[in-house]
Order: structure tokens, then C-alpha cells, then sequence
């Protein structure tokens, strides 16, 4: 039997969420960590990016972003819906933020879910140091992972951040043997073109091992929250792409002959 | 590859033409049922009256007309007009003639009535005054029965104004030996019993009664024949003129006789289904398990190449839109309660057989690509679920609800089993049982189990304990104290208890006063000749000749009382910030949010009071003053501010159906008020009360005659649906609803009880939706939920919901891949959903 830790690892989250179906399979229980290197511009959870407790304003009133806590108090959430685990093939995904910069607490909580047999995922930038994600791949079922572009200027001029750590980490997270899924989220203005989406796809089908691609369309869900924390968001002009583009670069991403669909 | 043919099957072009032809003018009532009725019963007025009973229905059958519709295969209407309806002055009448005006441009269910059936229909009345069941019903009552149906604590006005229904025959009886062998049946009965015998006069004429309405059957299927022949000979079209020679054919044999093919079994089943609500008046006639019983026909005909799967599948869809064809006109508050001209005739498919072995077959499957064909309200389509469930039969029925129709509901065999075998079936025959109108289990063909009796109202007793038992002026309930002198919770809890005790009683009271007046003024032979033992123990179904008896009444508003009663214990016993004297004052001025001018009354009358009382003396403009202010709110903004307060505490309070054990396990407790004392009542067939926890859609109206409750709830506003959590309250996603609800205990409500959640069907898209889906309901069932259904999330709902977002705080929907609640999102957004819900 493996020894159950006593000391208390805590990590800073913002939320949790249950009865998610659209990151890994099955009914699962979403794990918001806080802090994160990027700024996407269309980032849905702006208020994930500082690791720093927030305040936001939410319909009108201030909403404290941010807690810190323990292993077992994450658990207790999670084993909540073990029942809809098992009859669904789901689990846990660790997202955020960015689930890679707290990994005492990362470990910990993926551990202590595979003691009770729950399938595990990471939802993940891929950036940070290859030793560090080195040690979460024995405890992860999945490793979904964004590619969002494949120029690195681009994508510094987007995210804030080069894309060359990225790509390497996600070559060495597929050598590793990993069941990784690559993501793109489809952002008009930034990515959103057959020959952009090709070349992601191309890339994502020299991984070895790597068989899916999901392309998940820019939405505006979290235009609201930018204004809670008193940010401008840079994205207001553009408008999320339509089902034609969707399907047009559904069939551009899947010229690559990796299993392609729109939507996690 | 799948056992089961589960894919999908052509749509016969005939099927949208009937439909047309159905829905293409408002409902119309009709007189002919009620004249022959009354002619029948003026001349037996001598005759015992189990003898006039058929001998009226006998009648009725010989002579109301008869139509053939166009394009129809299977034949058989209880009305000239399509959707059209007969009434029933047996039961009760004069509510229909006073809204004679007014029925046609109602908002709920409107019906058309000619200025001539009018006419009939005023006299044929004359004949009823004093002669009805709700008449006899309502002499039988006790007065403090009477009092507390006067006050809305309950409302047993389903079988007061209307015949029981509520039953499934046994079908398979009638196909397999059709009514001649039904009439040997009753004649071998006959030859047992020695005139001699102490109940022979009530056996003999029973019996009796039996054979003369399977004989009217008979001659009514005869009529169809002939009428068929006489079509055909003046049809032009080849084609429609083949078609009404086999329909001529086929009620020629059936259902006098036992079905020899899956068309004629078809024609069988329409005749029973329709002529028991030609019979009696009563709803929820419920096919049952329809799958189970057609399929050896079905099997026999497909094996020797008698039929396709297609003309097996237009059949079926033909019975659907029949089933649609039949209606009932309600009066206009009942209408509210059971809007959308609704019969809940339940048709079931899947679950176990008498072996415990799985049912499925592939009529199973035809019978979901029915309703997919021809989305209507009926039947109102279930599906048993069990371990064994195939899972290509989930996922048929799973594509069935992401069409948004709202079919079909979801049962849980692991619970109603067990729960159906601790009040007295067997093993098998709770194996083999199905759901009757809503979500009320059953044994088919031995249960008269008066499912839907009454709706008990579980927020007014509270309301009971906060006035020492006043109402309006009116002593109703006991003197349980008065609040200000209550020093714990547990003495207020005991205080509700009893509030409870008393009412249910007040109830059975009231309701067995109605099983009587049924036994003695409407007994049905030719329903009684369908459900054993009513042929061997010469007796009726309404005299207790059913095999299992029940008395079902459904109480609602567990959400509300559990986070009612929890918010009492916390802030006024644990925390102490408020008085109970406090509360009581916030719940009689709704919170300092407004009342209405019967409230307002009720508030004058009591200050009013409580001056004389004081030896003060009251002039007529002082209570006009007094009346002024409380209308007006006449709470100084202080006072509002605290209520204001108030009612943030009590929302801040966790909350039934949030996943939080300790108050979901209080709500338990709390059902028990209900569920537990109920089980020691007895009814007059020598059956067992059972309670169920679901609201039909009374919810609403019967909210409306609710003042503020202690969760926070206004006056007025709706109560709960079933044992849903409260509008609104439920925050944490389905997931976490559905743990909230499963600890409940389901098995004690063996009545049934009713788990509504709302997702878009959009949030059911892809296979994984399905997948996904069909998980959710598993898990909730491994946790011992018995029913659960889908509520169609239309164009309107979301509209209101943009409006009223605190009511729909738990609405999934599924946007841009992601699957989100619907509240949470912005406005835009919102507006986008809304847009691409119309499309569709």
C-alpha cells in the first residue's frame, strides 16, 4: 500500500467544476489552478492568469477570485461525483491557469486520485520546464495540450510568449509515450486560416504517437470578466467563426490524417 | 454489432397527413356519449346499478357515430371531430355548463361547443341533479374535511369531478382470446355460483353486466366493419379501397375473437385503449408495457413473412397519433394543473420480464422511433432502465430526448422492484410492472391503484403552525401553540408533525368519501373484466376487485418545506438572529414585498381583532385605514430594510440539491412527514395509502394559494416541482442535483416521485453528448433515484429565463463545444443561443 503523505500540500485554485464534458472523456470535475505564464489575448478565464488572490466584479458584485487549498479538500470535491466516473469513463482534468506551475501540489492531487482509480488529465500550455512535466506523465491518463500557432513571433505577439519551449515539450511529452491530444483554439485574426490551422496539423502529425486534433472555435464567454477586473479586452472587434469556416478548416486540419474534430 | 435492429426505420408519407388532419381545428365537445348516457338511465332506474352501467355503455355503443378518418389504418374514434371529446354528467356537471360561455376562448385547453350540443346538454343536466358521484362524494365528507379542501390544504378534485382512469388492463388477455373468451370466462364464473350463495345477487349481476359490455364491444367492432365496407364500395382509389376491406376484416374478427396477425393485434389494442375512455372519463388509461405484449405477434408475423419492419412501424406510428385523437375536457382550474390537453396515457418499453431476465425487443425500439416520428404528446413514452439494459436501447432513447420533445422519462427498475415488493407484490409481478400517467409503478391487469388521488400541499401546514391552526378566520388545524412560546426547534418541528398528522387524515377522509361514491354510483364492468380478480370475485374494480388496491396522493413542496424548516433551526434556534415572532411577522407581509388584497383583508380582519380583543373600540373607517396600510405594505422602510436582510440570510443558507449531505439528509427527514404516516391509512377496497412526490404541473396553481414560506419563497410564487430542488437553488451543476435528490428515500414513495432537470437539447449533441447522457441518468440510478425526465428547453423558456435568471440558475447549455449554464452566460450570448434555437 502507498503511504499517504500527512503533510498538508495546498495550491491555489479559483474554482472547481462539476459535470464537464468537454475536457477528456466522460463526466468530469474541472480543477481551475491559478497563475499562468501566457496572456492569451482570447483567454476565457482571464481571471486564471495571476496567481495573486483577485478581486472581480461579477453581475455587479465583487466576487473574491482565488483560495488556497488542501489535497484532501479538493478531494472531497472530487469523490463527490466517483459514481459518474465510473459509469462514464471520466475523471479529473487539471486546468487552469496553468496546473504545471504548482507542482507539489499538482503531484499531490494526481497521486491521491489515482489511489482511488480516477482517470486523470492535464488541460495544459506546455510551458515549463521538461523536467517538471516530466514527473506528472506516470499520473496522467490524457495530456491535452494547445498548439495554438506555429510562428513563433505570432504567437509571442498573442500570448506574450515564444512558441519554441512549447513545441519542444510537446515532441518530448509524445516521445515519453503519453496520450497526448493536440488543441488549437481557432481565433479569427490569429490563427483562424486553412494554411495556419495545415501547419499546426502537420506539426501535430510528426508526434509520435499523437492520433487526435481537436479545434475548438473562439467563443466570447469570458468577455465579461475582463471588465470585472477592470481590464480592456483586446478581442471586442472580432466575432467567433462560423460553422462554415469551422468545417472548412476541419477538412484543411485533417489532410494531416490525424482524427480531427471541432469541439473538446 | 447490435443485437437489436436499433437504427432508424422510413417515416410512411400517411403519417403526416393524419397528424394534419387531427390538428387542423380547435377541439370540439360533443353531446352524443351524454344523451345516450341519460336516455339509458332513465329507463333502468329500477335495475341494480352494475346493470345499468352496461346496459348504458351497451347503448351508448349501438348508437354514438361512428367515423372512419381519412387515410386512417386503424379505426375507431370516440368522437365525430378529430381531438374531439364526449362528456360525463355521471360524474360531475355543473362546472362545464357554467363556463359553456367562456370554454372556447380559455387560455388553458380552449374547446369549441355548438350552440345545439348546448341545448342537449342543458337538459340532459336536468336529469343528473343529485345523481352524480361528486354529489354523493361530497355528502359522505366530514366537515373538518371539508373545511380543509375549503382552505386548499389539499385537493382531491381529480375523481371528485372526474372517473378514476388511472388503470392498465391487461391487454394480452384480449389479444390472445379476444372478448367471446373474456364472456366464457364470466359465463364459466356464472355456472359456479349457486343462487343459493349469501353474495349472489352481486355476483350474478356482475357477472352478467360483464358479458352484456364485451357483447356492446363486439357490435361496436361490427359497426366499424360494416361502415369500412360501406367506404370501400364508394372508394374510387384502389389502393384506399384495399386498405378499408382488411380494416373491414380486421374488425370483423378482433377483438371479438384473438388476434391472428400484428395488424390485427394493432386494431385490438385501439378498440380496448379507446373504449375504456368511452367507459368512464377517468385519464392516465395506460398502455403499459405495449412492447411486451404485441411483440409475439409482431415476432410470428416478421418470421413468416406476413409483415416488414416498415408496415410494422406505420402501424405503430397510426396508434400514436390515434392516442393523440382522444380528449378530455377538463374544467378551467384543472385545465391550469394538466395543461396541454394531456391524457398520460403511459406507454413503457424495456426492464426485466417475471424471470428478472432483460425484456427488450425490437419493438422496443420501433416503439422510441414512434414517438421520434411523430412528436406528439402522446403517449407519454418511458423507458425502464436496469443494470441489464441493453445500451443501444438508452441511446435510442437518449437521441428521442435530444430532440426536445420531452419524452421519453427514465425509471428505475432497482428501486421500484424492491419498493413495489414492500407493499405486497410478488416477486414477479413487481418484475413485470409499468408506470401509469406520470410516474405511478404498478402490476398491469390486477392494480386499482388510484394513483393520482389527491395533491397534498406540504407548505401549508407550516403556514398551519405559524397561526395555531387559523385560516382566514377559520380554526382548520389543531392548536399547536403559539410560535412566540416555542423554545426549541425540535418543539416547533413536533408542532408541524402534527399540523401534518391532522390534514392527512382530513385527506384520507375526503378521499376514501370518494372511493365510496365510485363503488357505489360508477362501478365499471367492462374495465373490471380486464384486470384480475374482478370476474373471480364477482366484483368490480371500484368495489375492490382488483388483486392489489392502493389510494396514491402525492404530496409537494419537499424542496421548499426541507429549506424552509433548516432555515427555521439555523437562524432562528442556532445562530438566534431572529425570533420566530420575527418571522412569523416577515412571512405575513411577504417579506415587506407587497401582498394581495385578500391578504391585506386577512392582515385587517386579524389587527382588527386583536384590538376588540384589547378592549379597544373599531370604527368602520378605522378598519378601512388599517386595510389602506397593509395593502400599501405599511411597513416603515426600517422594517422593510430588515426583511430585506432577512431574505440575503436565508438565501446565503445551503440549500437542498447542492450536493451538501447534511441539509439533503434533513429533506429526507422531512418527506417522512408525509410519506411515513400516510403508509397506516386504509382505503375502502381494503388496499394500503402510498404516498408519491410529484406536482403533475400544480405546482403553479396551487403555489398561487401559498403565502411567503420561510426559504425565502414569496407569496404566491410556484411551490417546488416534485422532489426537484426549488427553482433556482440548485447551483452546482446536474451532477450535483441528482446526488441531492438520490437522498431521498425513493423506495418509501412507492407512489413515485419526479426528478425534472432542464438541459438544452443541444447539450446532448454528438455521441459523446449521448454517451455523457446516458451516464448521468446510470449514476443517479446506481444511487437509488427511481424517475427521472427531461425538460424541453424551448425558444420561451430561455426567454424567461433571460428574464428571471434566478429561476434558472441550473439550465445547461451547450455553446461553441463548451457546455455552460445558461444564466452564467452574457447577454450577447445568450441572445445567440436564443437565435439558434429558433432555427430548429
Amino acid at each position: 500500500m502507498t503511504q499517504i503523505d500527512q503533510r498538508p500540500v495546498t495550491g491555489r485554485i479559483f474554482d472547481i467544476q462539476r459535470f464537464s464534458i468537454h475536457d477528456g472523456p466522460g463526466i468530469r470535475t474541472i480543477i481551475f489552478f491559478k497563475g499562468c505564464r501566457l496572456r492569451c489575448r482570447w483567454c476565457c478565464n482571464p481571471e486564471s492568469q495571476e496567481y495573486d488572490i483577485q478581486q472581480m466584479l461579477v453581475q455587479g458584485k465583487t466576487k473574491v477570485i482565488g483560495r488556497d487549498v488542501t489535497v484532501d479538500e479538493v478531494m472531497d470535491e472530487i469523490k463527490k461525483d466517483l459514481v459518474y466516473y465510473r459509469r462514464s469513463g471520466g475523471g479529473v482534468t487539471l486546468s487552469g491557469g496553468e496546473a504545471l506551475l504548482q507542482p507539489e501540489f499538482a503531484l499531490a492531487l494526481l497521486k491521491a486520485c489515482k489511489e482511488f482509480g480516477i482517470n486523470t488529465a492535464i488541460e495544459s500550455t506546455g510551458f515549463a520546464d521538461f523536467s517538471v512535466i516530466e514527473q506528472y506523465l506516470p499520473y496522467l491518463d490524457t495530456f491535452l495540450m494547445d498548439i495554438k500557432h506555429m510562428d513563433s513571433r505570432k504567437h509571442e505577439a498573442f500570448t506574450g510568449r515564444p512558441n519554441e519551449l512549447i513545441l519542444e515539450n510537446a515532441r518530448k511529452i509524445a516521445q515519453a509515450g503519453a496520450n497526448l491530444i493536440i488543441r488549437v483554439p481557432v481565433v479569427p485574426t490569429f490563427n483562424a486560416s486553412r494554411e495556419e490551422i495545415k501547419a499546426i496539423a502537420a506539426f501535430a502529425a510528426s508526434l509520435p504517437g499523437v492520433t487526435q486534433l481537436h479545434l475548438l472555435p473562439y467563443h466570447r464567454l469570458g468577455q465579461d470578466k475582463y471588465e470585472g477586473l477592470g481590464r480592456s479586452y483586446s478581442l471586442a472587434h472580432i466575432t467567433p467563426p462560423d460553422n462554415n469556416t469551422m468545417d472548412d478548416l476541419l477538412i484543411a486540419a485533417s489532410e494531416s490524417g490525424l482524427q480531427c474534430q471541432i469541439g473538446g | 454489432m447490435s443485437k437489436y435492429y436499433d437504427g432508424e426505420v422510413a417515416k410512411s408519407p400517411r403519417i403526416a397527413k393524419l397528424i394534419d388532419h387531427l390538428y387542423a381545428a380547435m377541439p370540439e365537445i360533443e353531446a352524443d356519449r351524454a344523451l345516450l348516457l341519460t336516455e339509458s338511465y332513465m329507463q333502468t332506474e329500477k335495475e341494480p346499478i352494475i346493470t345499468r352501467r352496461a346496459k348504458a355503455f351497451a347503448h351508448i355503443l349501438k348508437h354514438i357515430p361512428i367515423v372512419i378518418r381519412e387515410h386512417e389504418l386503424i379505426v375507431g374514434s370516440a368522437s365525430k371531430a378529430p381531438r374531439g371529446c364526449q362528456v360525463f354528467p355521471e360524474y360531475s356537471y355543473s362546472w362545464l355548463e357554467q363556463e359553456f360561455d367562456t370554454i372556447a376562448s380559455r387560455s388553458a385547453d380552449p374547446f369549441y361547443i355548438s350552440e345545439e350540443t348546448k341545448e342537449i346538454l342543458h337538459k340532459v343536466y336536468r336529469y343528473w341533479n343529485g345523481k352524480t358521484t361528486s354529489e354523493l362524494a361530497y355528502s359522505y365528507m366530514a366537515p373538518e374535511a371539508r373545511l380543509a379542501i375549503d382552505h386548499n390544504i389539499f385537493t382531491p378534485g381529480n375523481y371528485f369531478y372526474n372517473g378514476i382512469g388511472h388503470v392498465t388492463v391487461d391487454y394480452g388477455k384480449v389479444l390472445a382470446i379476444g372478448y367471446e373468451g373474456i364472456i366464457e370466462q364470466a359465463r364459466e364464473a356464472l355456472h359456479k355460483l349457486q343462487i343459493s350463495d349469501m353474495d349472489y345477487a352481486k355476483r350474478s349481476s356482475f357477472l352478467e353486466a360483464v358479458i352484456l359490455s364485451c357483447q356492446a364491444v363486439i357490435t361496436y367492432a361490427q359497426r366499424y366493419a360494416a361502415l369500412a365496407r360501406e367506404e370501400a364500395q364508394a372508394c374510387t382509389d384502389p389502393v384506399r379501397k384495399a386498405e378499408l376491406l382488411q380494416i373491414a376484416d380486421n374488425c370483423d374478427r378482433v377483438p371479438r375473437k384473438g388476434a391472428s396477425s400484428f395488424y390485427e393485434a394493432c386494431q385490438s389494442f385501439w378498440f380496448v385503449q379507446m373504449l375504456l375512455q368511452v367507459e368512464s372519463s377517468g385519464h392516465s388509461i395506460s398502455p403499459g408495457r405495449f412492447d411486451q405484449y404485441m411483440y409475439p405477434y409482431y415476432e410470428a408475423d416478421l418470421k413468416a413473412g406476413k409483415i416488414t419492419r416498415e408496415f410494422a412501424q406505420e402501424l405503430l406510428d397510426c396508434i400514436w397519433v390515434k392516442l393523440n385523437d382522444l380528449n378530455k375536457v377538463r374544467d378551467a382550474a384543472s385545465a391550469e394543473g394538466f395543461a396541454g390537453y394531456s391524457l398520460f396515457q403511459n406507454l413503457i418499453v424495456g426492464g426485466q420480464n417475471t424471470m428478472g431476465l432483460d425484456a427488450t425487443n425490437e419493438l422496443s425500439f420501433l416503439c422510441i422511433e414512434a414517438s421520434m416520428h411523430v412528436m406528439l404528446p402522446q403517449p407519454s413514452l418511458s423507458i425502464r432502465i436496469w443494470n441489464g439494459t441493453p445500451h443501444e436501447l438508452f441511446i435510442k432513447a437518449a437521441k428521442l430526448t435530444r430532440t426536445g420533445v420531452g419524452l421519453p422519462a427514465y425509471y428505475n427498475d432497482e428501486v421500484i422492484i424492491p419498493s413495489l415488493q414492500n407493499r405486497g407484490l410478488s416477486l414477479e409481478d413487481a418484475r413485470d410492472y409499468n408506470i401509469i400517467g406520470c410516474v405511478e409503478p404498478q402490476k398491469a391487469g390486477k392494480t386499482d391503484g388510484w394513483h393520482d388521488a389527491a395533491f397534498f400541499n406540504m407548505c401549508r401546514p407550516l403556514e398551519l403552525v405559524f397561526s395555531n391552526g387559523m385560516d382566514q378566520g377559520d380554526q382548520i388545524g389543531p392548536r399547536t401553540g403559539e410560535v412566540e412560546h416555542m423554545t426549541s426547534f425540535e418543539e416547533f418541528y413536533e408542532a408541524y408533525k402534527q399540523q401534518m398528522n391532522y390534514m392527512i387524515g382530513c385527506m384520507v377522509n375526503a378521499i376514501n368519501a370518494i372511493d365510496v361514491a365510485h363503488a357505489q354510483r360508477c362501478p365499471l364492468p367492462f374495465q373490471s373484466c380486464m384486470v384480475e380478480d374482478c370476474i373471480g370475485r364477482g366484483m368490480s374494480m371500484q368495489e375492490g376487485g382488483a388483486v392489489y388496491n392502493f389510494t396514491g396522493p402525492q404530496g409537494f413542496g419537499i424542496a421548499n418545506m426541507a429549506d424552509s424548516l433548516y432555515a427555521i433551526k439555523k437562524l432562528v434556534f442556532d445562530e438566534k438572529k431572529i425570533t420566530l415572532k420575527e418571522f412569523k411577522r416577515a412571512l405575513e407581509l411577504n417579506y415587506g414585498q407587497g401582498i394581495d388584497s385578500a391578504t391585506a383583508e386577512e392582515i385587517t380582519k386579524r389587527i382588527t381583532r386583536e384590538l376588540l380583543a384589547a378592549g379597544r373600540r373599531v370604527s368602520e373607517q378605522d378598519i378601512a385605514e388599517i386595510y389602506k396600510i397593509a395593502l400599501a405594505g405599511g411597513i416603515p422602510e426600517e422594517e422593510r430594510r430588515k426583511y430585506q436582510q432577512l431574505l440575503q440570510e436565508i438565501e446565503e443558507l445551503p440549500k437542498y440539491g447542492n450536493d451538501i449531505p447534511e441539509v439533503d439528509y434533513f429533506a429526507r427527514d422531512v418527506a417522512y412527514t408525509y410519506t411515513r404516516p400516510l403508509e397506516a391509512y386504509k382505503n375502502p377496497r381494503g388496499g394500503q395509502y402510498q404516498a408519491g412526490l410529484y406536482p403533475v404541473s400544480a405546482n403553479v396553481p396551487l403555489g398561487a394559494q401559498t403565502g411567503a414560506t420561510p426559504d425565502g419563497r414569496l407569496a404566491h410564487r410556484p411551490v417546488a416541482d416534485g422532489v426537484s430542488p426549488s427553482s433556482g437553488k440548485d447551483t452546482h451543476g446536474p451532477t450535483a442535483a441528482a446526488n441531492s435528490v438520490a437522498r431521498l428515500d425513493h423506495y418509501i414513495a412507492s407512489n413515485g416521485t419526479l426528478f425534472n432537470q432542464k438541459f438544452h437539447p443541444s447539450a446532448l449533441s454528438g455521441v459523446k453528448g449521448l454517451e455523457n447522457f446516458v451516464a448521468l441518468i446510470r449514476s443517479y440510478f446506481d444511487q437509488k433515484g427511481s424517475h427521472m425526465q427531461f425538460n424541453v428547453v424551448s425558444r420561451e423558456t430561455l426567454l424567461d429565463a433571460q428574464q428571471h435568471p434566478e429561476n434558472y440558475k441550473n439550465l445547461v447549455v451547450r455553446v461553441a463545444g463548451y457546455s455552460a449554464l445558461f444564466t452564467s452566460l452574457s447577454r450577447s450570448l445568450q441572445d445567440d443561443i436564443i437565435a439558434r434555437t429558433e432555427q430548429h
